[in-house]
């Protein structure tokens, strides 16, 4: 058995954890495109931004760069992709656990969206159902759609009266 | 090549500095945005100059409405909406970044250029206002939240509009950005139409502030449809929107918003341009040099600044 002091780049790369939802590893969030090793050794590893102006993006460079420094890799080039676009789809089904495990409501499913004609808008909130991630109540409601992070949305459950945060879906 | 140990992290100021090599810039990003799309070739057939512009023009539009969302911070008449403003502000500010990078990569066109490697700092700091190629709404004044919440809602419903037809441009940076942007901004509208609705169709002052947010608004959004040389050339190459084509779908949205809102749709001479020039001409509104004072003067009086 050959030994190396290498661990293997994907599995520490996967492992670094989201700046803003420390739950949740850049594998689970689903914005970790890609890694590669390539001929001279360097590491490029792909991201994904989950919103244009995602302000965790330049910490989650900066923590992959270290959790491959660390694992041996020398040479390590971080890149940033928008296309194609983030969706909360992506969004791992363990993700999914650790979000609500955590006290976070987690994004539905939305599945393939029709690719033409305009945006239709909704003038009344739409009744998307959310469970209260602390009692499991559906009687929740919306307090803001934008909240503390880019993805996440403002709620609170009528039931049991606790605020929650909720994975927004995009 | 940074080599990372453990004291970095110990001291946080040592782990920022040290994330790329070398000091953040202290007013703008200070470091490669690295992103893979932007050193993209130009798409054959397209004149690069005009590529830059429009990139540009895009750019100036997302970055100047985020200024001036972003004064609201501090002032909004609730946290929530004052989180609501300032993440519609960050959503514009990340898609300026891109495409103000993308136009410095390709080397933005004279007047326009202001050296010869324009980052997207650069672009953003070191441009004088008649350099800004961003149409006139974006810069005005937003006034209070009735008018602002209308500003948003035209603003957002014609750069969907926009960019939903940009995502099949042949350039790959702007479909990008344009595929990534067209849902931040669904979210941009709904949060607008929601609030036009609730203080529209509310009390009678909410109402009449409304109404008069709208107005005030109005004279402004000509100039939307209205197609530049640049972005006529640009739409014959397969990379550009022609924004005249974007007027049904903005009115259908109004249609759909003010009489639910009980808003009446106002009768107002549009803004005219200055000898056939206006904002995307650098032509601007007295009110575009204070918001530029206010987002570049630090900057300008440390340039080079690191931290």
């Amino acid at each position: 058995m050959v030994t190396s002091a290498l661990t293997d780049a994907r599995t520490a790369a996967e492992s670094v954890v989201d700046p803003e939802m420390p739950m949740l590893t850049l594998a689970d969030l689903g914005v970790l495109r890609g890694v590669e090793t390539g001929a001279d050794g360097t590491v490029v590893v792909t991201l994904t931004p989950t919103y244009s102006g995602c302000p965790a993006l330049d910490e989650m460079r900066h923590d992959l760069r270290c959790a491959l420094t660390d694992a041996g890799y020398d040479k390590v080039d971080v890149r940033t992709t928008f296309s194609p676009p983030w969706s909360t789809d992506w969004i791992s089904d363990d993700g999914r656990r650790k979000l609500a495990e955590a006290g976070v409501a987690p994004p539905d499913r939305l599945g393939p969206r029709p690719a033409s004609g305009p945006v239709p808008l909704t003038l009344h909130a739409p009744s998307r159902v959310v469970a209260c991630p602390q009692c499991g109540a559906v009687d929740t409601e919306e307090t803001s759609r934008f909240g503390p992070t880019a993805c996440t949305a403002l709620r609170r459950c009528r039931s049991c009266g606790e605020p929650f945060e909720h994975v927004k879906e995009i | 090549m940074h080599s990372h140990d453990e004291t970095d992290d110990e001291n946080v100021y040592d782990a920022l500095a040290s994330a790329d090599d070398d000091g953040r810039w202290a007013f703008g990003t200070g470091f490669d945005a690295g992103t893979a799309e932007i050193d993209a070739p130009v798409p054959e057939g397209v004149d690069r100059d005009d590529l830059a512009t429009y990139c540009l023009m895009l750019a100036d539009d997302a970055l100047v409405a985020s200024q001036r969302l972003a004064g609201w911070t501090t002032k909004a008449p609730e946290l929530e909406e004052e989180v609501a403003l300032a993440n519609i502000a960050l959503d514009l500010l990340g898609q300026a970044r891109v495409l103000l990078a993308r136009a410095g990569h390709l080397g933005a066109a004279e007047p326009f250029r202001v050296g010869p490697q324009d980052d997207e700092d650069v672009l953003a700091y070191f441009r004088d206002d008649r350099a800004f190629r961003n149409v006139t709404l974006v810069e005005i004044d937003l006034g209070d939240f009735a008018q602002t919440v209308a500003w948003i809602l035209v603003l957002a419903s014609w750069r969907l509009a926009l960019l939903q037809r940009l995502t099949g441009s042949r350039d790959p940076v702007l479909a990008a950005v344009a595929g990534k942007a067209v849902k931040e901004l669904t979210y941009h509208r709904d949060y607008a139409a929601q609030w036009v609705l609730r203080l529209g169709d509310g009390t009678p002052l909410s109402h009449a502030r409304m109404q008069a947010g709208l107005e005030a608004v109005w004279p402004f959004v000509e100039e939307l449809f209205t197609a530049h040389a640049v972005e006529r050339r640009l739409v014959d190459a397969g990379v550009a929107v022609d924004p005249t084509e974007l007027r049904g779908e903005v009115e259908a949205v109004l249609d759909q918003v003010l009489p639910a809102a009980t808003l009446t749709r106002p009768d107002r001479a549009a803004v005219g341009l200055v000898g056939g020039r206006g904002g995307r001409d650098g032509v601007h509104t007295e009110a575009l040099g204070p918001v530029l004072a206010v987002m570049q003067s630090l900057a300008r009086a440390h340039p080079e600044a690191t931290w």
